[in-house]
């Protein structure tokens, strides 16, 4: 036992002493241009104005195509393990009012997010953030499917940021552009229909993740809710 | 300005390798998360100290948040199997 912890001290040693290396090259080691500046200056090709939205969507799209994917695979893997437990005991009063009043500016303030990405912080995964955590606060005030649509639509949702992203490129494709290659014309729309399929994705399949399983198909009086109708 | 700004600095950082350490070595899954949350909400300030408020943004909201909820529940059903697991299965479990 006490060998193993040596080992253990001294890999963790000598990774920390990599790392600091790594980190230390990383900052004084380059003298040519770097990845940075070229993104900067090519940024009014990319038809957003937000330097990180410019580089997730569009300069290297296919690494949010596959985070995406990522997500999706993490929903199916948490579906396999069976059904949603039940839920929570329905909120008194007071935190029934407050979910009714947080939770229509959660969804508000996604829409923000989403929009405000292509010239300043937000975007959306942030946006998509926002979603799951208004259909978190709606699971904890009592709502067993958390505000999400019925099973069919809630499969749609959670698909529908892959999907979104792949049909758009294969159309770009189709239309000679190149696969994930936005023309300048159309970028900026391309970029936000994008977005706003991956921030509903997103939002869906966070929310999914905090019941645990894979929905019961709803028949209880609470199952529709104001908030679920908009996801 | 920036001796103001490098002590913030010193003790955000002391601040969040001591919350670090305390969520690793915490006994208790309920406190650990409790202790990661906080650690997130501190890793989203230094974010927005390194000028990257979109991470900052993300790490709050996923990362001290949604991630918070999940290991929540999760560290409740931990500890609610828990007792049941220690006094009835090790008997059986153990050979």
């Amino acid at each position: 036992m006490r060998a193993r912890n040596l080992v253990i001290a001294v890999t963790l040693a000598f990774l920390g002493i990599y790392l600091a290396w790594v980190f230390l090259e990383g900052v004084t080691g380059q003298t040519d241009a770097r990845l940075a500046d070229l993104a900067l200056a090519r940024i009014p090709e990319s038809g957003v104005s937000n330097p990180v939205t410019a580089v997730l969507l569009n300069f290297r799209a296919y690494d949010t195509l596959l985070e995406l994917a990522v997500l999706l695979a993490a929903i199916l893997g948490i579906w396999s393990t069976g059904s949603a437990v039940p839920g929570f005991v329905p909120a008194g009063p007071v935190l029934s009012s407050l979910t009714a009043s947080v939770v229509p500016l959660l969804v508000l303030t996604a829409g923000y997010m989403l929009w405000v990405g292509a010239h300043s912080p937000g975007g959306a995964f942030q946006a998509g953030a926002l979603l799951g955590a208004a259909g978190v606060i709606m699971r904890l005030s009592g709502r067993p499917n958390a505000g999400l649509p019925p099973l069919p639509w809630l499969r749609v949702a959670t698909v529908l940021g892959v999907l979104a992203f792949t049909v758009t490129a294969l159309a770009l494709m189709g239309a000679g552009a190149g696969f994930l290659t936005f023309p300048l014309a159309v970028a900026k729309w391309v970029i936000l229909a994008i977005e706003t399929a991956a921030t509903l994705a997103i939002g869906a399949a966070l929310a999914a993740a905090y019941l645990a399983g894979e929905p019961v198909v709803a028949t209880g009086t609470t199952a529709t809710s104001p908030g679920g109708s908009e996801r | 300005m920036t001796e103001v700004l490098l002590a913030f600095d010193l003790l955000l950082s002391t601040t969040l390798v001591g919350l670090a350490m305390a969520a690793l070595t915490s006994r208790e899954p309920r406190r650990a998360v409790i202790l990661f949350i906080a650690f997130g909400l501190l890793l989203a300030l230094v974010w927005a100290r390194l000028r990257a408020p979109d991470v900052a943004l993300a790490e709050a909201a996923i990362g001290a948040g949604l991630a918070g909820a999940l290991m929540l529940s999760a560290a409740r059903r931990a500890t609610g199997s828990r007792p049941s697991r220690n006094k009835t299965r090790p008997a059986n479990e153990e050979r």
